[in-house]
């Protein structure tokens, strides 16, 4: 299954499901994951408490073992993330692993958090499958001394220490629309082929869109309608195919997932439209080679999950070595990436999502 | 042929309730070498695993062993009969999307955890309904409920997660009996199993539930309710299967429609490597519960000792077809070497072993497939 951000089940990231979720575990925090019944970890707790004080020179330490747990093992889109992590993981002298279930269901994830908690891993950057089921296992890693950090899809706020997001809501729709906008010269008719009607993230990714094309200087955009392809191959083909012959004026089609990016492309590179109507969306740079080749797409948007992993691997040696605490307003360095500030809620953003084009393009594999 | 299986079933190591009092008999039993399966890992992980030989490891593979263990009790008696029942874990998740649901529109759990074992029961009864009303086979129609229940359970919850259960009662599904690592679901769990148990091997119900498995027409004319056995085992079945999701939904406090997806493998398999024929007609619940811990301490050592889950997924995968295979094959291996020496006197493999398998149906042959 290649991850896209389209999909629902990949990244519970952003929006009202997030909210709603968010809201719901602050109450269970305070009732369940604060107060621990089980009697034996609070005699390790001190070890991670989080009121401790950072001290922002503290070296950092030697030999930390550092666990990547993705969704699923296997995953091209993880497969990625965690060299990253790796690559980072060498370069300050820990000890590197990856481990994970071979499917990416909410609860499976929860034995081997157990497992890493009985390693005595120092540092843990997990993609949580599911923002409550991990939770009491994190919780209890943490006990045991274990620095957690969530990368890509997060945990319930209380249940780590950090959480490394790759973008925000607002960065991507920004993004999405200025890549347009630059495409038919800011003017004419635009529709976006989205994921599913339900997929939250892509539903607030479109509303947040909508609000930026508000502004004054997008007013010669009209967004026409939303398709939408299911993620799936077919369809999203043969939903680009019905918009162009509902709207013959269209100038310009955005795709924030994957496979529709990557259909639309296949249909459009077919027909008279190639270079004409414009296409940008979310997608990676191996599926688009092609299409920025043969001048389809001059420009798409994703964030490298490269990168990401790398900054969830300096974030949790920077927590491990004391470093930084979690608290909003602390900085620390993550390598060639540079210096990183942790936001509100313990999270920090690696950044609006890098442009592909055909400059840039052939510098990435994933 | 039919005369030769024969002579070969008194030595066949499935045999349940084989030669009382013999140690080697006892020694050849399929559930006493998965007990002795387990006691191996359990010992070779304890010495060989950096952080096994710990109370709270102990305790995350308990957990983790209880839903699998809860769901495999009835799954025993049904593949006992012949039968087989693969829509449980699609159960354990409609009952869990069904359970977060209704506290999303303001139940108390306390008539949430009952709803939710009724609605098994139910779904349960469903699938006896197309077994034993219309008389399909319970593969198919649990192959088609497995399918049913899994996008309902998404009709029900969408890909939402209900996660804000009370602390009190989240807690309670981990909670461990004073001072030890013994969680309370797993003493619940074994109390469960202690009761499947009795009615399956001290009850005129149990065995006429292996006379069913080993020949229904004959446990027909014997006057066995078949349809009636069936069917109530399919409700039990869903019943239990509602139970592990209220126990899923609240240990990893998160009602969710995807929940215990693929469950349906790990529980046949630990049937089956408790020595259930997958034909019916033999098996014991002590050789299943042997086979349920064995799995999940594999898993827990191999995790531990950092194996990748594809060779985790492949070690079970093996596990399932060498408990499949091997009691056939040495069945088989006997059945020739008897034939190269003739038996004499009574109680030899030839002649039926009287109480081995205490059932009003008559002998069948070795139902090889």
């Amino acid at each position: 299954m290649p991850v896209t951000p389209g999909r629902p089940r990949v990244g519970p990231r952003t929006g009202v499901r997030v909210g709603t979720a968010l809201a719901a575990c602050a109450a269970l925090l305070a009732t369940a994951c604060s107060g621990t019944t089980r009697g034996e970890e609070d005699d390790e707790a001190g070890a991670a408490d989080p009121a401790a004080s950072a001290d922002p020179s503290a070296p950092i330490e030697e030999g930390l073992s550092v666990a990547f747990l993705p969704k699923q093992v296997n995953n091209p889109y993880f497969t990625v993330a965690n060299e990253g992590g790796r690559a980072a993981v060498e370069e300050f002298g820990g000890e590197y692993k990856e481990t994970g279930p071979s499917e990416a269901s909410a609860s499976s994830q929860v034995s081997y958090i157990n497992t890493l908690s009985q390693q005595q891993t120092d540092v843990i950057a997990i993609a949580a499958n599911d923002p409550g089921a991990v939770c009491g296992a994190l919780e209890g890693a943490r006990s045991a001394g274990a620095r957690v950090v969530t990368f890509d899809s997060d945990s319930d706020p209380g249940c780590r220490d950090l959480f490394v997001n790759q973008a925000t809501a607002e960065g991507i729709a920004r993004t999405q629309v200025e890549l347009i906008s630059e495409q038919i010269g800011g003017e004419g008719q635009i529709a976006v082929l989205s994921a599913t009607p339900n997929a939250t993230n892509q539903n607030a990714w479109i509303a947040l869109m909508e609000e930026e094309l508000e502004k004054p200087e997008h007013a010669g955009i009209e967004l026409v309608t939303v398709a939408y392809g299911n993620d799936e191959d077919e369809k999203s083909f043969q939903e680009t195919q019905g918009l162009l012959r509902s709207y013959p004026d269209l100038a310009g089609i955005v795709s924030p997932t994957t496979v529709g990016l990557a259909a639309a492309a296949r249909y459009l590179s077919g027909t008279e439209y190639r270079g004409e109507v414009a296409l940008t969306g979310l997608g990676t740079p191996n599926q688009m080679r092609e299409f920025v080749a043969d001048g389809t797409v001059e420009a798409f948007a994703l964030w490298n999950p490269a990168d990401l992993g790398h900054l969830a691997a300096w974030a949790g040696a920077a927590l491990a070595s004391g470093r930084i605490t979690g608290a909003e307003g602390e900085t620390f360095t993550a390598g060639d990436l540079g210096e990183f500030t942790i936001e509100a809620d313990g999270t920090v953003v690696l950044g609006p999502p890098t442009v592909f084009t055909e400059e840039n393009i052939d510098d990435y594999s994933f | 042929m039919a005369h030769d299986t024969l002579r070969a079933r008194p030595r066949d190591p499935r045999a349940a309730g084989a030669g009382g009092g013999r140690a080697g008999a006892l020694l050849r039993r399929w559930d006493t070498a998965v007990v002795l399966a387990l006691v191996a890992v359990v010992v070779g992980a304890a010495l060989l695993v950096d952080g096994f030989a710990t109370g709270r490891n102990a305790e995350f593979l308990l957990l983790d062993a209880v839903a699998i263990g809860l769901v495999a009790l009835p799954v025993t008696l049904i593949v006992v009969t012949g039968e087989i029942d693969l829509s449980v874990a699609s159960t354990l998740g409609l009952c869990s999307a069904v359970m977060g649901q209704l506290w999303l529109s303001g139940w108390p759990l306390e008539l949430i955890v009952p709803a939710a074992v009724a609605l098994g029961a139910v779904l349960g009864a469903v699938n006896g309904l197309f077994v034993t009303g219309f008389g399909l086979p319970s593969l198919a129609v649990t192959i088609g409920t497995l399918a049913a229940y899994r996008g309902l359970a998404f009709v029900v919850l969408g890909d939402r997660a209900v996660a804000d259960f009370p602390g009190d009662w989240t807690d309670a599904a981990i909670s461990t009996v004073p001072g030890g690592a013994l969680p309370w679901a797993m003493v619940a769990t074994a109390l469960l199993a202690a009761g499947f148990g009795v009615v399956l091997h001290a009850t005129p119900f149990g065995r006429e539930l292996f006379a069913l498995g080993s020949n229904a027409e004959a446990a027909r004319f014997s006057g066995v309710a078949v349809r009636r056995h069936k069917f109530w085992l399919f409700v039990a079945c869903g019943a239990v299967s509602g139970l592990a999701g209220v126990y899923w939904t609240l240990r990893y406090a998160s009602a969710r429609a995807d929940n215990g997806e693929g469950l349906e493998l790990a529980v046949v398999a630990a049937v089956l490597l408790g020595g259930v024929s997958i034909f019916g007609g033999r098996g014991t619940l002590l050789g299943v519960c042997a086979g349920v811990l064995l799995l999940g301490a594999l898993r827990n050592a191999l995790q531990l000792a950092d194996v990748p889950s594809d060779t985790l997924d492949i070690v079970t995968g093996s596990l399932l077809i060498v408990s499949v295979v091997a009691p056939n094959a040495v069945a088989r291996l006997r059945a020739r070497r008897t034939r190269a020496r003739p038996p004499s006197g009574p109680g030899a493999p030839g002649a039926p072993a009287p109480g081995r398998r205490p059932s009003p149906a008559p002998p069948s042959g070795e139902r090889n497939p």
